[in-house]
């Protein structure tokens, strides 16, 4: 059988890229930008090789869906932190790519064992997030799972951050202090347990260690361990009852946001921002922005961080799956980046509307498996289609990949359909059609102290989105 | 597919379930003659019940199955029960605080991960003592848990008792941070001792002193007292722990229960903070419990003293033989349904001999017992005796119930 292995795109590329050159594994198009998701090699030309989010690399390994993978060492922990019995090996350091992990705060120290209102922990790593709460000892906690943006959460979003940095000068640039390092990371090799005992992955394996640098560095001798400090405490002071919070998106959805605020006659000073201020000024008294993470906003919305937030339909529509009786609602559509979001299986499959789902699924014996970014719309949309057996497969982006191999179904958003037809892939349904839109805390839009702010910023919205 | 249950959790057979209910029977009984009342907690609650300080290890916390509830926005985690004396201390503190005294009980899953092929669920009927510090508390557990082991007709079971005070006492004599000390005294109640020795290698004094009393297994209360002004003068700490844990000792002594003193045994909760004791039945632990006088405080409960213990029933259930139960089933019957016309009747009929204290089954399969009772109508009948092949008419429920208990057997 044919040996697979997944490869990083994002920050590893180039010098994973470089390494495997260095190896001559003469591959095709992994380094240029264009559908890279299936490079061949010219060394190993029955290498199967899938390009993917480096966090979706350590899921994939454990599921036994690739041999070998190379990705961050972070990742590999995060999954462990949860998972200690996944089928994932670390194979040998590739010793680029080193970053560390901090947990740290807005102020100099933190008190972990304070009581009553839990310690909030945002970060991109939950898991290790929630083992090191359960290290330290934290007596009561909540951690807040974030795309991005976790440096932005302190001090009034969240008493601390667990997030990766080069260095404690990093974090201070970020105006937090890190105090705890929670790990040293590089890229590792890993693989499938059952692979490395079963399949020929020597050739493989050996071509890519002897392209390695001699060299003897190793992270673990890196060393400007922090010691946790647990005295003083800088609990984050109570938001003022009467501002209203409003969260705005960072990356690709800025430029619109912008034109519609404008057209709105909102002013917002440096946003999108160039030095990554994400705390720019509006110029409403008593509202005050923060840029974060659209997918992250409903949840935010929801536990009262913000009062209002601009996002797509999307991820409300994901959050509501997850808690249907959360504070959250849509309070207008702002008619900006239109997509609908989609099932999608291979041109390959009998299945060419959701009624033959079930019985593709229920003739068969491996579990259904849907991969999303959307994991709580394709978990709610799994059960709505009477699936009996089936696996979410959580993605951070680049889903098309996925398909047909490592799962079976896609949600997905699109705004023409290309790239799906382009994968080789079929719509079998339409699930929602998706917008920016501003959602609200409904706690908040009835609180008499923010109604009128609240109001207001709607009204001026409303009219430029042409809602009359 | 095949449809199978998920792995680490349970099934209990008819006859896995009978063994099961005689065992918490006697459990029942027990506790109920000792003058504990039955009480039941829910299966899911919060984490932070279980994270707040001195409840359980993070080893411990590492294993509990934790998730979202479907309105858990705030990010705050709900978990699967994992222990039985938090939720109980939990229920105390909530909702009898100001009763004094309590002596509860109950019977409860437990879900914490293991890997392989372990039990994620397991089962334990505990009892709690809250209200009582006294020795004398200490001992009245110990004296019920091994009446309980007795009625379920358990030979060699060993009593092994160690003090978390003690624990504590020699691991500050070792010069930790709150930090270190903490995490030691987490790898010893999780069953691991290699640190503390390692840690106990590195000066003398300690490992004259520690080493032994460590290490060594089956240590007597006598070497205690002898050790006592020695021990006390090195580590004035221990003074306390060791004349609270010399105090029930000698209760027990006079009682004349057998024990084995290992201090170092670990296997614990983070909550005790005084007597700890275990039942092995070979090298099957079967039950155990200790002194949690700090838990109902944490909870802000005030200072209430408590102490309890469980007995692990998935454990005792593999050691007691499903022959050995002898409890009195009522005789069986079977009632057959002639006609579609006289179900009626034989539903009449099978009611009045289950009023009589037999179990009457109604036949759908056509199957055979013992005992059966055709029924065509109300006053025609014939029951049937198969052991001494023997068809006698019938007319009345109360000719059959002459017939079953004249004749007996079944």
């Amino acid at each position: 059988m044919a040996v697979k292995i997944a490869l990083p795109k994002g920050r590893l590329l180039r010098k994973t890229a470089a390494l495997l050159q260095k190896a001559d594994w003469r591959l095709d198009e992994y380094h240029s930008s264009m559908g890279f998701y299936r490079p061949k090699s010219g060394k190993f030309p029955d290498l199967l090789i899938r390009v993917f989010h480096e966090k979706d690399i350590p899921i994939q390994i454990a599921m036994g869906n690739y041999d070998l993978g190379i990705c961050g060492l972070d990742w590999v922990e995060e999954l462990l932190a949860k998972y200690p019995s996944s089928d994932v090996i670390k194979v040998k350091d590739l010793l680029y790519g080193e970053s560390s992990l901090y947990m740290a705060a807005a102020g100099k120290s933190l008190d972990l064992r304070q009581n009553g209102a839990p310690i909030r922990i945002a970060s991109e790593y939950p898991n290790l997030a929630e083992a090191f709460a359960l290290k330290n000892r934290l007596s009561r906690f909540s951690i807040f799972p974030v795309w991005g943006a976790a440096e932005a959460y302190p001090p009034e979003n969240a008493d601390m951050v667990l997030l990766s940095a080069g260095g404690t000068a990093d974090i201070a640039g970020y105006g937090l202090s890190p105090f705890g390092q929670v790990l040293d990371f590089s890229t590792f090799l890993i693989a499938n347990r059952n692979s490395w005992g079963n399949k020929h992955l020597d050739k493989i394996v050996t071509s890519i260690l002897n392209a390695l640098p001699e060299t003897s560095k190793s992270v673990a001798e890196r060393n400007d361990d922090i010691p946790f400090s647990n005295t003083g405490n800088i609990r984050a002071q109570k938001p003022g009852k009467d501002i209203v919070y409003l969260a705005l998106p960072d990356g690709h959805q800025q430029q619109q946001t912008v034109e519609l605020l404008n057209k709105a006659g909102i002013k917002i000073d440096d946003y999108p921002s160039d030095i990554g201020n994400r705390r720019p000024k509006i110029g409403i008294d008593g509202v005050t922005v923060k840029v974060i993470r659209p997918q992250d906003m409903p949840l935010q919305v929801a536990n009262g961080n913000f009062d209002l937030a601009i996002t797509g339909r999307d991820w409300l529509a994901d959050h509501l799956a997850q808690f249907p009786s959360s504070p959250v609602k849509e309070i207008l559509d702002l008619k900006l980046r239109r997509v609908r979001l989609v099932a999608v299986v291979s041109q390959e499959l009998p299945i060419n509307n959701p009624g033959d789902l079930l019985r593709f699924s229920a003739g068969r014996e491996e579990p259904f498996r849907l991969a999303s970014e959307y994991v709580n719309i394709a978990d709610k949309y799994a059960r709505e289609n009477h699936l009996g057996h089936y696996r979410v497969i959580p993605t951070w982006g680049a889903t098309e990949a996925f398909l047909p191999e490592d799962a079976d179904l896609l949600i997905e958003n699109t705004e023409t359909g290309r790239t799906i037809a382009r994968h080789n892939l079929k719509i079998i349904e339409t699930l929602f059609e998706s917008t920016a839109c501003l959602i609200g805390n409904t706690g908040s839009v009835a609180d008499a102290n923010k109604n009128k702010r609240i109001e207001s910023i709607v009204k001026r919205l409303r009219t430029a989105a042409g809602n009359e | 597919m095949k449809i199978q249950r998920c792995k680490g959790m349970r099934d209990m057979s008819p006859v896995e379930m009978a063994v099961f209910r005689w065992v918490v029977g006697i459990c029942r009984d027990c506790y109920i003659k000792w003058g504990y009342r039955e009480v039941r907690t829910p299966t899911i609650e919060y984490l932070h019940l279980f994270t707040s300080a001195g409840t359980l290890t993070p080893g411990m916390l590492g294993k509990v199955y934790s998730f979202l509830d479907w309105d858990g926005w705030s990010g705050e985690r709900v978990v699967l029960r994992p222990d039985g004396t938090i939720p109980v201390a939990r229920l105390y503190t909530e909702s009898m605080l100001g009763q004094g005294l309590a002596r509860l009980f109950y019977t409860a899953n437990m879900f914490t991960f293991e890997g392989g092929e372990g039990n994620r669920e397991r089962w334990q009927c505990g009892a709690e003592l809250i209200g009582a510090g006294s020795a004398i508390a200490d001992a009245e557990l110990i004296a019920l848990s091994l009446e309980i082991v007795k009625k379920l007709g358990l030979k060699g079971v060993e009593l092994r008792l160690s003090h978390a005070g003690l624990m504590q006492a020699l691991l500050a004599k070792l010069k930790l941070t709150p930090e270190e000390q903490h995490r030691m005294f987490d790898s010893i109640l999780d069953g691991d001792t290699t640190l503390l020795s390692e840690a106990s290698r590195e000066s003398s004094e300690l490992g004259d002193l520690l080493l032994p009393l460590l290490s060594k297994k089956g240590q007597s209360a006598d070497f205690l007292r002898d050790q006592r002004a020695s021990l006390c003068r090195s580590i004035p700490g221990m003074r306390s722990p060791l004349d609270d844990f010399l105090k029930t000792v000698s209760i027990l002594d006079d009682l004349g229960i057998k024990y084995q003193i290992n201090i170092a045994s670990g296997a614990g909760f983070e909550y005790y903070t005084g007597m700890i004791f275990q039942l092995f039945s070979g090298r099957e632990k079967i039950g155990g419990g200790g002194r949690y006088d700090a838990l109902i405080s944490a909870m802000g409960g005030g200072d209430v003293p408590a102490s309890g213990f469980a007995i692990y029933l998935d454990r005792l259930i593999k050691l007691v033989k499903a022959t050995t139960i002898v409890s009195p089933q009522p005789r069986r019957i079977l009632i057959k349904v002639v006609y579609d016309a006289s179900a009626k009747e034989a539903f009449i009929i099978a009611d009045a001999l289950r009023n009589a204290g037999f179990i009457a089954e109604i036949d759908l399969d056509g199957r055979e017992a013992g005992w059966i009772l055709e029924v065509k109508s109300a006053a025609a009948m014939a029951f049937i005796d198969k052991v001494k092949s023997k068809k006698t008419s019938v007319r009345s429920v109360d000719e059959v119930i002459k017939l079953l208990e004249g004749k007996g057997g079944g």
